[in-house]
């Protein structure tokens, strides 16, 4: 391992830079993801804000406005310009700024991009990462909190992936960039500024990979994304009452790996899983019915769901708050299935 | 104008009349049951896309429309694999995969049809995209039509090619009804063109029944794109003689609208015009009549004969990989 510490931004900012370096077809568009276009700070080879949040600050000043462009605020035309260009030779990586804005461009997403390979019969690829935000808890309101990432997994031709530390979020960029094909890299906006080590040579976390978190006996905890500090806290939690709790964090769900997930519930003969999108239709009703098919002999209990409401995110911190799994609903949900 | 040579110009009527003979057919073999789903014909347009396609290379790239045969033709797409296509066949351009809706041939810069109105105008930034980035001459050519003009797609597109002087043709084909609504409805504008000015680009709106009037457009826009100076929106008016889509019964098309459509017939305008500047002879146009007219034949032949796909093709090509 390593003794260096990054942020989730930087590992994340880290992994583009490598791999514009590593491949000059690689090029990344976006609002705002430099800034400043066409004003002084382009003259002086600078940029305003290097994204909303800061996550491509810098790429412009090492690789120029040719290959890191802002965009204007018209995602159908940009990310479906990302499709065309990956479909004829180029690796683009497009930043829809908000999981939310989704439905002004689904289209170019999931009938074009999607699609392409398989209505040409397999003679075209589409290597194209939309990077995204998502997530509650920053009082962002409805319009700028949800996951939807089960949204996307639900559509054949799309890859999706919810990297949960530092250290995935640069080897799942690094995978996502050099897949051929189109992969969803969603960003949880409450992960940025959390740390941990990331090496410094340009690794790989394999797509369909998932990652056992904490090593356990009496409970799985299938956690995705942000969702897994909360699965290590309960479980940390849980081990004062001498409950021993394995944490499986998916870090891609499509492709899903189903046989970390199997083989963990066939030990634990528990499962609760725990996820911050809607309920219904999602990836943890999914993962839920992927045990029941096929570890159903194995399950001492019925397994339970840790999920956010079937609602839009409100406001109020109040309320936000209420909507948001927390490490204490987990650490329930563990005590149901182990009772 | 530069003036076409013999060659170019065989070639243009060779390709505007398998176009019309493809189409013919492919209505022939619908209303017969041959050819399941949705198929939308192009005659009555072959001007716009063979004149278009005149200036371009394979390495060139079109996006179509929903109504693609044509594009396919004029950008050199094999008519055996076309009809295959259609058919469903496993030696269709796209193993059967895609339909008369999603025709597509990536080795000849043919982008696919596309089921969805206005969805070509990005896409074909994209391409025109990777040619500004590799810094390459290739030029991309999105055709669409009168009723996606009104897309915010198209929209979008036309403005982010402006800001980037990224080398597209925006090809309005305006062939006057989207599906039966007529463009004096839903178009705002008189002229699609008129709306270039506000992307800050050229517009020109050009007789899309008459080749040479489009190939000269053709030949400017082109041009410009090469050299790097950005995108042209030409907008060509033309009519279609088929349906919206096979099926459609036209009820809304009067009488006197089809006899002034068949009067300005594209293909009967250009032969008139090369035999009376004495550019072509009698007997070349009726050699590539016949020629086209084998073609076609042959096509039918080869994909009546061609094998359905294997079930397990349903599974493939999803994904280059899935572990």
């Amino acid at each position: 391992m390593t003794n260096r510490t990054l942020t989730f931004r930087e590992a994340f900012n880290e992994a583009i830079r490598l791999e514009m370096r590593r491949d000059p077809t690689v090029i990344i568009m976006g609002e705002d993801i430099a800034g400043g276009a066409a004003t002084h700070l382009e003259e002086k080879g600078e940029e305003a804000w290097g994204g909303d949040l800061g996550l491509t600050k810098g790429l412009v000043q090492e690789f120029g406005r040719e290959r890191v462009r802002d965009t204007p605020i018209s995602e159908s035309s940009f990310i479906g310009a990302a499709v065309g260009a990956a479909s004829t030779g180029l690796r683009p990586i497009a930043e829809l700024m908000f999981v939310d804005f989704f439905g002004v461009c689904m289209d170019q997403i999931f009938n074009q991009g999607g699609k392409l390979r398989y209505m040409f019969g397999g003679k075209a690829k589409v290597p194209i990462v939309i990077e995204t935000l998502i997530g509650a808890g920053f009082r962002a309101a409805a319009q700028h909190s949800q996951c939807l990432y089960s949204v996307f997994t639900h559509m054949p031709g799309l890859k999706t992936v919810v990297p949960s530390t530092p250290y995935n979020a640069k080897g799942l960029m690094s995978a996502a960039i050099r897949d051929d094909d189109p992969v969803i890299y969603f960003v949880h906006k409450v992960l940025l500024d959390t740390s941990g080590p990331v090496p410094e040579d340009n690794y790989v976390v394999p797509l369909g990979q998932a990652e056992v978190a904490r090593e356990g006996q009496d409970a799985t905890v299938v956690a995705i994304g942000r969702m897994r500090l909360f699965a290590l806290q309960a479980a940390e939690e849980l081990a004062q009452d001498g409950l021993s709790v394995e944490v499986v964090d998916p870090q891609s769900l499509s492709p899903l790996d189903e046989e970390t997930i199997l083989e963990s519930v066939k030990k634990t003969h528990r499962l609760v899983v725990v996820d911050e999108d809607n309920p219904r239709c999602s990836v943890a009703t999914d993962i839920v019915t992927l045990a029941a098919q096929q570890a159903f002999d194995y399950l001492d209990a019925p397994p339970q769901t840790v999920t956010a409401p079937h609602t839009p995110v409100p406001f109020s911190p109040a309320l936000e708050d209420v909507y948001i799994p927390s490490a204490a609903r987990i650490v329930e949900a563990v005590q149901a299935v182990t009772g | 104008m530069a003036e076409l040579t013999k060659e170019k110009l065989l070639w243009i009527y060779e390709r505007m009349r398998l176009i019309r003979e493809f189409e013919d057919r492919a209505s022939e073999l619908f209303a017969a049951g041959k050819i399941p789903g949705f198929v939308h014909l192009y005659a009555g347009e072959e001007a716009i896309a063979v004149g278009m396609c005149a200036l371009l290379t394979d390495d060139d790239f079109i996006t179509s429309t929903h109504r693609g045969h044509g594009h396919c033709i004029a950008k050199g797409v094999d008519v055996n694999e076309m009809m295959a296509e259609l058919y469903g066949k496993a030696s269709g351009a796209c193993n059967g995969k895609g339909g008369s809706m999603h025709i597509a041939d990536v080795t000849k810069g043919m982008l696919g049809a596309n089921g969805i109105v206005g969805a070509g105008g990005p896409l074909a930034c994209g391409s025109a995209l990777m040619a500004k980035v590799k810094d390459t001459d290739q030029v991309t050519i999105c055709f669409f039509g009168d009723g996606a003009a009104e897309q915010g797609t198209m929209h979008e597109s036309m403005n982010l090619a402006s800001i980037w002087k990224l080398p597209v043709v925006f090809v309005c084909e305006n062939n006057g009804y989207a599906q039966t609504t007529p463009a004096h409805y839903h178009c705002a504008a008189e002229d699609i063109a008129d709306r270039a000015t506000a992307y800050n680009i050229p517009g020109f709106s050009v007789d899309g029944t008459d080749l040479f009037a489009v190939y000269e457009a053709a030949e400017e826009a082109v041009a410009r794109a090469r050299r790097g100076e950005g995108p042209t929106l030409v907008e060509c008016k033309a009519f279609r003689y088929y349906g919206h889509f096979e099926g459609d019964n036209l009820s809304y098309f009067t009488e006197e609208e089809r006899a002034r459509n068949r009067e300005r017939d594209p293909i009967d305008k250009f032969r008139q015009r090369v035999l009376e500047r004495g550019l072509l002879t009698e007997e070349e146009l009726a050699e590539i009549d016949d020629r086209v007219k084998q073609a076609v034949d042959d096509a039918v032949e080869f994909a009546e004969e061609a094998p359905y796909p294997d079930p397990e093709e349903c599974f493939t090509d999803v994904y280059v990989s899935y572990p």
